[in-house]
């Protein structure tokens, strides 16, 4: 159905585009008195007033989308104890280029329009104005050294892992096209790896190596598991191409790269089940289930299966182009409380019990 | 170098030998007609593909599950029963990238306008190799037909991301187009990068040689000073992706590990040990930058003169302007590391690289401040160029600005390779490249082919286009700020970005709107080429040299001696004349003071 809609949209947009261009061809005939292909009075008065109007129409589809995404999605929700540092970050910013962007685009649309052609005006010789010219160069020079300050001293508070800290270490693995997650276990040190150590027949997949005493209570899962408040530092790792671990609820996002080892680490401070109970959150399922029940409807009406109902999960989404399924390359990031997390990792498989044994 | 400027071309100096259809149109030597094989190659025909695919993803992209009777009937055996192919879209994404970038916005406006307007505007006869400025369109023109033919291989198109970042480029197993297809890719680039050193090699030498008598780097049109600067970033940065190609092709056909380590792919461990995906990424990006400003200086130079000549006031300051292009040009070498903050090197980096980055804003914002004083009590006449230009300057501004948030590395860590950044980079160089490269077509058309283009339909291709570009590109800010992720096929897995998919399809709309209004300016351009309304000498009222020669196209430009030059080109308005314009070439009064 949307199909053939848009093939009519655009059947009638062709249409239209040949009468107008049929009817301007038919005016043409009659029209003796100005046939220059050079902007008269006419002109450049319509144009000036369409200046004025398409500064409307920027304002608006501003305020239509601010309206829209007025609590900005990802924004005021951050699930990490540096996000709302990147968030303050990102606000200071906007708000800057937001007043920026509004009052430049008026001044420019406004002179195109208050200055509009007409015969026999003149313009001001006006070529050159040092002060002017100094004092737009050195205010964005201030403005800018203080945001660059700002995020300068941001980007390395995030950066750098305060080992002191003692964080849980985690490996992100990345392949063609899933994730996988390694615990370190109560030793808190990743065993040694490998891609050349990969043996499949004993399901060790991770090619990690099975005489260091480190891998030994290592845990492989495939949900990433995360004690809330607690520092986490991930090692990520990839097998075949780039992939970007992205944990856009977190602020957090890095490249896994084939043949070294990268690292961001963050602390999460919101549970999975608190963050579905934020006022925000339950607006946006609600919003978000409504439109799967009008597209369940629609397909159950073809006599498809309807959608599942969407719960809130934290996400890990793979941001770097890496195939053919790279859309569909994601891991399920659960928050608990250090209760349930310690009742989850007790449950899992630990490395040195996962290997099958060599015939 | 005398001898030079009193070739007379009525004269029968031997040097007057005749055409043939072969010499005049195909392997033609002149400078005109190869502004014009580029503009018809690059611009019409590489634009008209390249916009297609975008509208292709973007249908896509808007309803992903629908099957589509335009995939059936356009992408045939990629689009099975009408639903795409997961593989086609990132073989779109890529081949709509690969030709937008380097052969429309880089071969297409610098080849045309490079081309036509230095000789012309500093007064010179040609080129200073007219051979091989031929040689450089035709080795252009090569590698054209290898990147489309490149589109028809069996097992599809180059789908790397037109960043071609290995592995993924680098292994057949990883993904199907980067067998054949990357190979084609691959060459049709390395040909491609050889034709743009050759053009800019000439550019350069042209410009700093050929100026007409009176013609100073300071009475140097914007123009020129974009192009100079272009073609010098051009030299430095384009041999280093050559050589990343070159590491490539052999990392893929030689078995070399310049890029590779350490991969496990299908079952298989393969042999590759100790190459760093990351050294490409610093390759590719050390061109990857500057491309940008070599997709933009020409069009702010178009701006520039546009600008003055139809708000018939000079460019408020000229000097400025001129130093802030080179400000630019020089900055854009040291801020390539703004695309990797996250690609897992050193985070010390990242300040680095961000402190240089945000420095950009700085003579962006005097040029952009410039523009809009120029405007401030002018006589503006809307020809559809000036519409073009000051369409330029709000996306430029709209998309600039947008940079000061991604430039910055802590920002940059949740926007990275979302919508944001594609929202980003089209409004400030995609759209206001094409806006440069429109108000260039329009204002010289003239001046290409001595007909004058309808302006009615000029505005209703204006007028259009700039409602749909700010309708497809603004919402696009806020989808990424919802963490979407660019270059996916379809966002149905994850029902976490539901809410977004009507806004999609808005923008989807609004694309399409947009790319069926160029159909406009086709037919308009298409139709003035032979029943345009004939031009008048200097329609605009110009005072650049360029509309003192021959509006006939003539081997030469000058009939008789070549212009000298008196003054800079932006006298509008001078106080003390009757015309509001005064040519360059109009000696200067008793007493009267360069501006």
């Amino acid at each position: 159905m949307n199909t053939f809609l848009t093939i009519l949209i655009l059947f009638f947009i062709v249409i239209a585009i040949w009468q107008i261009v049929k009817i301007y061809d038919l005016t043409q005939v009659n029209i003796t008195t100005d046939d220059s292909e050079i902007a008269n009075d006419k002109d450049n008065r319509i144009n000036g007033n369409l200046m004025l109007g398409f500064l409307v129409f920027i304002y608006v589809i501003t305020i239509v989308c601010f309206i829209k995404y007025g609590d900005f999605p990802l924004m005021s929700n951050s699930a990490s104890e540096h996000g709302s540092k990147i968030d303050n970050l990102m606000m200071i910013s906007m708000a800057l280029i937001f007043f920026v962007q509004t009052v430049t685009q008026f001044f420019l649309y406004y002179f195109a329009y208050k200055y509009k052609g007409q015969k026999g005006n003149k313009a001001l010789f006006y070529s050159d104005n040092h002060k002017l010219e100094f004092l737009w160069t050195i205010i964005p020079a201030i403005v800018l050294t203080i945001l660059i300050t700002y995020g300068l001293v941001t980007w390395s508070d995030i950066m750098n892992v305060d080992q002191d800290e003692d964080p849980i270490v985690i490996e992100l693995y990345a392949q063609q096209f899933n994730w996988k997650a390694r615990y370190s276990g109560e030793d808190n040190a990743l065993g040694k790896s490998n891609v050349r150590l990969i043996d499949i027949d004993r399901a060790n997949i991770l090619g990690i190596d099975e005489h260091d005493p480190n891998a030994q209570d290592d845990v492989i899962a495939t949900e990433l598991h995360l004690p809330v408040g607690k520092p986490v530092l991930f090692k990520m790792r990839s097998q075949d191409v780039l992939h970007s671990a992205y944990m856009p609820h977190f602020r957090a996002q890095m490249n896994c790269v084939p043949g070294m080892i990268t690292q961001f680490g963050f602390t999460p401070t919101v549970t999975t089940s608190d963050m579905r109970k934020t006022p925000e959150m339950i607006d946006k399922i609600l919003n978000i289930n409504n439109i799967r029940d009008k597209k369940s409807k629609a397909l159950i009406e073809k006599g498809e299966e309807a959608l599942d109902s969407y719960e809130f999960d934290y996400l890990l989404l793979c941001n770097k182009i890496c195939g053919k399924s790279h859309y569909n390359m994601q891991m399920k990031i659960v928050v608990e409380t250090q209760e349930e997390f310690d009742n989850w990792i007790n449950q899992q498989t630990k490395f040195k019990n996962s290997l099958i044994a060599q015939k | 170098m005398s001898e030079y400027i009193e070739f007379d071309p009525t004269e029968d100096h031997g040097h007057h030998h005749k055409e043939t259809f072969i010499t005049k149109y195909i392997f033609s030597q002149d400078h005109k007609m190869i502004a014009k094989q580029y503009l018809i190659t690059g611009v019409l025909f590489m634009g008209i593909l390249g916009i297609l695919m975008s509208l292709l993803m973007r249908l896509q992209i808007a309803w992903p599950e629908e099957p589509n009777v335009i995939f059936e009937f356009l992408l045939g055996k990629w689009a099975p029963e009408g639903v795409m192919d997961a593989d086609i879209y990132l073989a779109l994404v890529t081949m709509h990238g690969t030709i937008m970038v380097f052969f429309v916005l880089t071969a297409g406006l610098s080849g045309t306008f490079s081309n036509l307007l230095i000789p012309l505007q500093i007064g010179a006869r040609d080129m200073a190799s007219g051979f091989l400025n031929m040689i450089s369109f035709w080795l252009f023109f090569v590698s054209t037909v290898i990147m489309v033919i490149s589109i028809f291989v069996e097992a599809g198109p180059a789908a790397a991301g037109w960043t071609i970042y290995p592995p993924l480029s680098a292994l057949p197993l990883a993904q199907g187009g980067s067998g054949l297809g990357m190979t084609l890719w691959l060459v049709s680039m390395a040909i491609f990068i050889a034709s743009s050193l050759l053009g800019s090699l000439n550019y350069i030498v042209t410009v700093i040689n050929l100026r007409t008598k009176g013609m100073t780097l300071t009475r140097m049109p914007l123009t020129i000073w974009a192009f100079f600067v272009t073609a010098i970033i051009g030299v430095i940065s384009f041999p280093v992706l050559l050589s990343a190609a070159l590491l490539l092709i052999m990392d893929r056909s030689f078995g070399t590990s310049f890029f590779l380590s350490d991969i496990f792919i299908q079952g298989e461990v393969l042999h590759y040990q100790g190459g760093s995906p990351v050294l490409f990424e610093h390759l590719f990006w050390f061109l990857g930058h500057p491309e940008v400003y070599i997709v933009l200086l020409p069009a702010l130079g178009i701006a520039s003169e546009v600008i003055s000549t139809n708000s018939r006031k000079p460019i408020f300051g000229y000097k400025a302007m001129i130093l802030s292009i080179l400000a630019i040009a020089f900055l854009s070498t040291i801020v390539w590391g703004h695309h990797m903050f996250i690609s897992g090197m050193n985070p010390f980096l990242g300040s680095v690289f961000t402190f240089t980055t945000l420095l950009i804003a700085i003579p962006s914002a005097v040029k952009a401040f410039n523009y809009i004083t120029t405007l401030w009590k002018g006589n503006i006449q809307f020809n559809t160029a000036m519409l073009f230009s000051i369409g330029f300057v709000s996306t430029f501004i709209t998309g600039g600005l947008t940079g000061i948030i991604l430039g910055d590395s802590a920002l940059d860590i949740n926007l990275h390779d979302t919508y944001f950044v594609v929202a980003h980079f089209h409004l400030v160089m995609g759209i206001s490249a094409l806006y440069g490269l429109f108000a260039g077509v329009y204002h010289w058309f003239p001046r290409l082919f001595n007909r004058m283009l309808n302006k009615k339909l000029g505005y209703l291709h204006f007028w259009v286009t700039a409602v749909c570009a700010y309708g497809v590109f603004f919402p696009m800010h806020f989808i990424g700020m919802a963490g979407l992720p660019r270059r996916y096929y379809t966002n149905s897995n994850f029902p976490l970005f539901d809410d977004l998919a009507d806004t999609n399809q808005i923008i989807t709309i609004f694309a399409l709107i947009g790319g069926l209004i160029q159909l406009v300016f086709l037919y308009n351009f298409l139709y003035s080429i032979f029943y345009g309304k004939k031009a008048e000498q200097n329609p605009w009222k110009s005072n650049t040299l360029e509309w003192t020669a021959s509006m006939k196209h003539i081997h030469g430009n000058w009939q008789g001696k070549l212009p000298e030059v008196f003054r800079w080109p932006y006298d509008y308005s001078k106080p003390g004349y009757d015309e509001d314009f005064v040519p360059q070439n109009k000696p200067m009064k008793k007493g009267e003071i360069e501006y």
